[in-house]
């Protein structure tokens, strides 16, 4: 015991030795950010010849890339799709724990940010004149890729702000205004139910912790608050998590809604052919539904999420990325110029959103009319982006991501996503996911915080 | 001239043998020894997200056989196997003999029809499988539901192992018929002309003298499907996207490691957990032979 305590010591002794040596620091609590690079440097470091590799999941992202190259012919950016979301995680912890092979640059969820940077793996790029893009950004964007000492993680790519797609002729076939609130909602989900046994008012699905999260996210909670390095506070079963628990539990219970697997083979089918009255989703929702469930064109109209309080609007966000350096890069100035221009040039920008049919994180191109003024006639001609425009700025802005994210959503669906699965006892199901999850922060060596 | 060449000939025949074998010997270390060396290293350390590494010696072995997740892990793929592997090796006799008895027509596809679900990725058939179990649109789903009968559930708790369990079969049986037919082309023909001078009938013949001439291929077979059942990884890793409820992420002993390194990050009991799996694998199959070559001597 006493050799372990020694060795442990000496483990986190020399891990904070390196950190210092790295200039990083969110190890002290009151640290020094790095120096900021000059512009003479950041210019001649654009024009010498660079090679940059950039780990993303985005298709034909090429074409943002060649703007890039057009503005520094210099620097060459090398593409690679390493997979998607998690997959990618996994090949990039396996590069950073083996020391090569890591690429210069990422693709990163929000959510996945904490878990990087726990295990020091992302670059400030503070010292890279990033902090000057905050403005740029919608405000919500800029919590999640900021540390705690005002570090910049990442730069925000595309967002989701939470909504409700739903079916209008469904809707109108047995007399459903649209809910504005959970309540009208769970009574909306009883009565269609009892209407027509084969259709459901919605799909909570099991296995889609990020919808969980993003409830939520718009309901208040603050499942997870860390301070410093090593202290984490786990609340995933207070009081807010609790009356979701009891809300969507209760109705799965009740059998009045689908607890099916999201994206499956399955799911797809049933958004087809009019199983579920609405999906819960994200601002990236409407443009996916429109080219998975093609045989419902015109009937969906978009609305924000039903409120718990309806006189205060709020919505959470599911998805989203950001592009991220990685802090063993060999060139740390190119990568982060090339982080900040890839994101916030107006050209580019704009081509996420008119190319890759992305939700915008800027504020430019969530006031730009060419923009919000789409009418898709997948949805009647509504301007379904300015739906989640307005949604986009009713996003709860200090939403926090625990350091072992993957770990939370598997314990998730084994606890809570099962007992919605199973009809059997959510709120008690989130004890379990608090117990689980606390063990294994404790076990990972946090401080545990409130239980 | 002869004399001198005769030794020279010899020694290059004395450097040929262990030239021969060294490709396999340098890919053997590479990719056997030095990563199970590797895995046992590591089985001995614990790394955390804060804190860093440290040795903790056997802890990770004591905490890996008390470990109720991985208990149950080997104990379904035990079940698995024990009822998964003598239907699969049965069907797979079966079809063998059916095929080297010469009395099927079309022979050639038949043979071709059973071999070809092998060919088909295992990801590939575990999707395909995953959507013909599918309880609403799933074909079984809607021609049960058109005949007014109950909707199987191929993916819940009770029936998930035989889902599996059919999968694999599925997947398998081809391969080890194969096998099977190829050791019983082997036997002479002149076994069978004797027993038929004895007076045996075709199914005297299957029982007497092909049964006893395929034991070592059976024995390699059920060699094979012990270690593919205790690996057991992709089939329960894909349908786990369908049934996220029924399949948990330590469903299998396999899944449990994959789980432990690449969710949690516990690299180091990950390795514990692997290294434990392939000892339990080891045991098995040497249990196996064990028993099977105490049969064989009287």
């Amino acid at each position: 015991m006493n050799r372990r305590l020694f060795l442990t010591t000496t483990g986190a002794l020399s891990l904070g030795a390196a950190l210092t040596a790295c200039g990083g620091g969110d190890s002290g609590g009151s640290s020094t950010a790095a120096k900021p690079v000059s512009q003479a440097d950041i210019d001649k470091a654009m024009k010498t010849p660079t090679e940059l590799t950039f780990w993303t999941w985005v298709p034909n992202i090429a074409k943002e890339v060649a703007l890039f190259e057009k503005k520094y012919p210099a620097v060459k950016v090398k593409v690679v799709n390493a997979g998607q979301g998690t997959p990618q995680y996994t090949k990039l912890r396996t590069a950073l724990k083996a020391g090569s092979g890591a690429p210069d640059l990422v693709q990163i969820e929000y959510q996945a940010i904490p878990t990087f940077t726990i295990t020091d793996s992302l670059l400030d790029l503070r010292p890279y004149g990033a902090s000057a893009l905050k403005g740029q950004f919608v405000d919500w964007t800029w919590g999640q890729v900021s540390g705690s000492d005002g570090e910049v993680w990442a730069i925000p790519q595309d967002t989701g702000p939470m909504g409700m797609l739903y079916r209008q002729d469904i809707f109108d076939k047995h007399g459903i205004e649209v809910p504005g609130t959970w309540d009208e909602f769970a009574a909306a989900a009883r009565k269609l139910h009892k209407a027509d046994p084969d259709v459901y008012l919605t799909n909570l699905a099991a296995n889609q912790v990020a919808a969980w999260h993003g409830l939520l996210w718009q309901a208040g909670a603050k499942p997870y608050v860390t301070s410093g390095k090593s202290d984490i506070a786990i609340s995933v079963d207070d009081a807010v998590s609790r009356k979701l628990g009891d809300y969507w539990g209760g109705l799965a219970k009740e059998g009045v809604i689908g607890v099916e697997p999201d994206f499956t083979d399955s799911w797809y089918a049933a958004l087809n052919k009019g199983k579920y009255a609405t999906w819960i989703t994200a601002a990236w929702g409407p443009v996916f539904l429109s080219g998975s469930a093609k045989a419902t064109a015109g009937k969906w109209r978009a609305a924000p999420l039903p409120q718990w309080d309806a006189a205060k609007p709020s919505s959470g966000n599911w998805g989203g990325s950001t592009t991220a350096v990685i802090r063993s890069t060999k060139n740390p100035v190119a990568a982060a110029v090339f982080a900040q221009f890839l994101n916030s040039d107006p050209a580019s920008a704009k081509m996420f959103a008119t190319e890759q049919f992305f939700f915008p994180a800027t504020k430019a191109l969530l006031t730009d009319p060419a923009f919000v003024g789409e009418k898709p006639t997948f949805y009647g001609g509504q301007q379904v982006n300015q739906v989640f425009a307005d949604i986009g700025t009713t996003v709860n802005s200090s939403f926090q991501w625990p350091p072992f994210l993957d770990q939370a959503a598997t314990d998730w669906t084994e606890t809570v996503g099962k007992s919605l699965a199973d009809k059997t006892d959510t709120a008690r199901a989130l004890g379990t996911w608090q117990t689980r999850l606390t063990t294994y922060a404790k076990g990972q060596g946090f401080t545990v915080k409130g239980r | 001239m002869a004399v001198t060449t005769a030794p020279s000939a010899k020694g290059r025949r004395r450097a040929a043998g262990p030239l021969f074998v060294a490709p396999f010997m340098v890919l053997f270390v590479l990719l056997f020894l030095a990563p199970l060396g590797y895995a046992a290293y590591l089985s001995l350390f614990q790394e955390r997200l804060i804190g860093g590494t440290a040795f903790v010696g056997l802890d990770n072995y004591v905490k890996a056989v008390q470990d109720p997740l991985l208990i149950h892990g080997v104990g379904r793929v035990a079940l698995f196997f024990v009822i998964q592997v003598p239907v699969m090796l049965l069907l797979a006799l079966l079809f063998a003999l059916a095929l080297d008895s010469g009395l099927l027509r079309l022979a050639r596809v038949i043979r071709l029809g059973i071999f070809v679900p092998y060919a088909v990725p295992s990801v590939v058939a575990a999707l395909m499988w995953g959507y013909l179990y599918g309880p609403d649109f799933g074909p079984f789903a809607q021609l049960s539901r058109k005949l007014d009968l109950p909707v199987p559930g191929f993916l819940s708790e009770s029936w998930m192992l035989g889902s599996l369990a059919n999968i694999v079969t599925w997947e398998f049986v081809g391969y080890n018929m194969i096998i099977l037919y190829a050791a019983l082309r082997t036997i002479p023909q002149e076994l069978y002309e004797a027993a038929a001078m004895d007076g045996a009938g075709a199914w005297r013949i299957a029982w007497s003298v092909k049964l006893p001439a395929l034991k070592p291929a059976l024995l390699l077979t059920l060699l094979f499907s012990v270690i593919g059942s205790f690996q057991l990884f992709n089939e329960p890793n894909l349908l786990m996207k369908v049934a996220p409820d029924v399949i948990s992420s330590s469903y299998t002993a396999n899944l449990y490691a994959y789980t432990l390194a690449f969710t949690g990050q516990q690299v180091n009991y990950a390795a514990t957990v692997s290294f434990l799996l392939g000892l339990v694998i080891v045991i098995a199959s040497y249990a196996i032979l064990l028993t099977a070559n105490r049969r064989r001597t009287p």
